[in-house]
């Protein structure tokens, strides 16, 4: 897939105006809802209320692209109702219709029904499987066009992928921010009863389609996690009978573990920004620390020595320092140090254990798993560990990880009981918009891929 | 019906104690009589089938002597009960110099993936050391961590959770890979 026409230079002087214009009108919490001013929707923890956008079906410029159209319509608008943050309007209320994708829009028609943005697109399909969708993005009250008009072209097996680049587009076009629709997601699938689970990895779209397995289910596997450019992934797997990082490349599924001393056993990796370093845990003689491991020179370092458990480690996005658990004040707590090891600093103080931090994409904030009072949640706090927030509750919550933007949080949430199980949800970083992630079976330990090129 | 039930036990345990593959997830026993032997309680006469049970084989290690010991909520240190246990399996590491083993740690459900791999290991170890101090050579031991990946029993109440805190030894003829 290919971006045609692409007016990076000009979308960036558009946003920058943008932006310039919002903070002189002192924008409110939802600009698109202001009817003078831009099409605009600020995203922070004002949002209450959705932007309208109206999508007509995409034109079919061929005979038999009408399913194409059909199919990359709707989940283009899947993908911008799906965030919480866009409302679609049902086409029973359109007024006019778009009758070709070059035909002047019919401005004041969109604003009779109060659609802020307009999405408008056709899709042709060629004797080879050839799929083209060109699409324009209009904001409806100030009546003109917001960036410009983009075509992709992919396959017809890959339609899902161009739906989301559109939809990733329009997103970061009205909201500035950048997107994630295009992005993939390694987990762990998992079957059987509670006591013998049946775990395997598997890796689909961000929003559970296109599920693929990467491993079978023979031994157990845990918690997966993508490099920093989404072509390999590292996880734990008990395939010697004794849990032992492995790394596997996601193009030709080759796995190779890797190196530890005899004896040993490890887990927890997590590949640092130059995708070479992975940080994890190493346990010796039952003691848990942090080492890192360059995976081509096979150099292994360790960063921590103390007799309390160090685990969970994550990288800042500029790979300075690491934040990671541990419990040497007697219960497990987050602290950060620099990426050489050295001396840590706490950043959790609230009640509780607190586990599994998770440093955002954009460096502002850290995820982390929270339990307290029988009860466990997401939170996310400042890097310094002030205004923390719990964003769920429930059961068992844990293990978050960030959507490419840094918008989204995936996490793992078992039920209770004899029956229970887990299961993917996903939640906005306001708090909002919790839902559950499709996945063919039970499954656990998301991690959210980088955007996909 | 009773005397099926076992003898069905008893097989059910053989089949499991011949198995030497390391990566298995059980205590030996079906899990059926947790309150019987095996629960940290030393020779327990009562325990089934034990009249039958020749006393250097796995199964009377797995039954008769108990093979696991519990523990309290994120702590890794034996208790008296556990003690008892694992000075019984020292006696019989001694009378049964072939048999090595691998010592799993396992914790419940409450915690964090990461934090429990790390506490099970914490466990497995507090076991190892113990059989060391009673003279086991710790070449002839291993240990391994499941964090809460393969719980005893299943229910989320403390009364699973507690059997669900443990460290098994499991015992197997010939050497660690």
């Amino acid at each position: 897939m290919r971006n045609v026409t692409p007016k990076k230079g000009r979308l960036a002087m558009v946003r920058q105006f943008l932006a310039i214009l919002c903070v002189a009108m002192l924008c409110a919490p939802v600009m698109a809802q202001a009817q003078q001013g831009p099409l605009r929707l600020e995203i922070n923890d004002g949002i209450i209320e959705p932007l309208p956008f109206a999508l007509p079906t995409f034109q079919a410029e061929t005979p038999n692209a009408g399913e194409m159209a059909n199919q990359i319509s709707a989940l283009v608008a899947q993908d911008l109702t799906g965030t919480g943050l866009f409302r679609q309007i049902g086409s029973d209320a359109f007024i006019s219709n778009v009758s070709a994708f070059s035909a002047p829009v019919q401005f004041p028609d969109w604003r009779a029904i109060n659609a802020q943005a307009l999405i408008t697109g056709a899709v042709s399909v060629d004797g080879s499987g050839q799929v083209v969708v060109k699409f324009r993005l209009y904001d409806v009250f100030s009546g003109n066009e917001l960036g410009q008009g983009l075509q992709f072209v992919g396959t017809t097996q890959g339609w899902r992928r161009i739906a989301h680049k559109v939809a990733d587009v329009v997103y970061e076009r009205i909201t500035g921010e950048g997107p994630y629709f295009d992005s993939r997601i390694v987990f762990v699938g998992e079957t059987g009863p509670k006591n013998d689970r049946r775990k395997r990895l598997g890796i689909m779209d961000y929003d559970g389609a296109n599920t693929q397995y990467l491993t079978d289910s023979s031994a157990i596997v845990l918690a997966p996690r993508f490099s920093p450019n989404g072509d390999r992934v590292l996880y734990t797997s008990y395939e010697t009978g004794f849990p032992r990082i492995y790394v596997l490349n996601i193009g030709s599924v080759n796995r190779r573990a890797l190196d530890v001393p005899d004896g040993t056993m490890s887990f927890a990796p997590r590949f640092a920004p130059n995708g070479q370093t992975v940080v994890f845990s190493l346990t010796t003689g039952g003691n848990t620390d942090l080492y890192t491991l360059d995976i081509n020179s096979g150099q292994r370092t360790r960063l921590t020595s103390t007799p309390a458990i160090e685990t969970a480690p994550s990288y800042s996005p500029d790979g300075s320092q690491i934040v990671f658990e541990s419990d040497r004040s007697g219960s497990p707590q987050i602290y950060v140090m620099p990426a050489g090891g050295g001396e840590a600093r706490r950043l959790s103080n609230g009640a509780g254990r607190y586990g599994t931090p998770v440093w955002s994409p954009k460096g502002d904030l850290i995820a982390f798993t929270k339990q307290n009072n029988g009860r466990f949640h997401i939170g996310v706090m400042r890097t310094d560990g002030s205004e923390e927030r719990l964003l769920t509750a429930s059961f068992l919550d844990e293990g978050p990880t960030w959507s490419p933007n840094g918008r989204v949080i995936m996490f793992t949430r078992e039920t209770q009981g004899e029956n229970g199980a887990p299961a993917l949800y996903s939640v906005d970083i306001s708090g909002r918009n919790l839902k559950k992630v499709r996945t063919d079976t039970a499954a656990s330990d998301p991690s959210w891929s980088p955007l996909q090129r | 019906m009773k005397t099926l039930t076992k003898a069905t036990l008893l097989i059910g345990a053989l089949a499991l104690a011949a198995c030497t593959n390391a990566d298995r997830f059980g205590d030996g026993t079906d899990g059926t009589n947790l309150n019987g032997a095996g629960a940290n309680t030393g020779v327990d006469p009562n325990a089934v089938g034990v009249g039958a049970l020749d006393p250097s084989s796995p199964e009377y290690f797995n039954q008769t002597v108990g093979n696991k010991v519990l523990f309290a909520v994120d702590q890794s240190t034996l208790t008296a009960e556990g003690r008892q246990t694992l000075a019984g399996q020292a006696a019989w590491l001694q009378a049964n110099p072939s048999y090595i083993a691998v010592i799993e740690g396992h914790a419940d459900e409450q915690g964090t993936r990461e934090y429990n791999l790390a506490l099970g290991a914490r466990r497995s170890n507090a076991v190892r050391e113990y059989l060391v101090s009673q003279g086991i050579a710790g070449s002839r031991m291993r240990t391994l961590t499941y964090g809460k990946e393969r719980p005893l029993a299943a229910c989320s109440t403390e009364a699973c959770y507690a059997q669900n805190r443990r460290a098994v030894t499991i015992i197997s003829a010939g050497g660690l890979s």
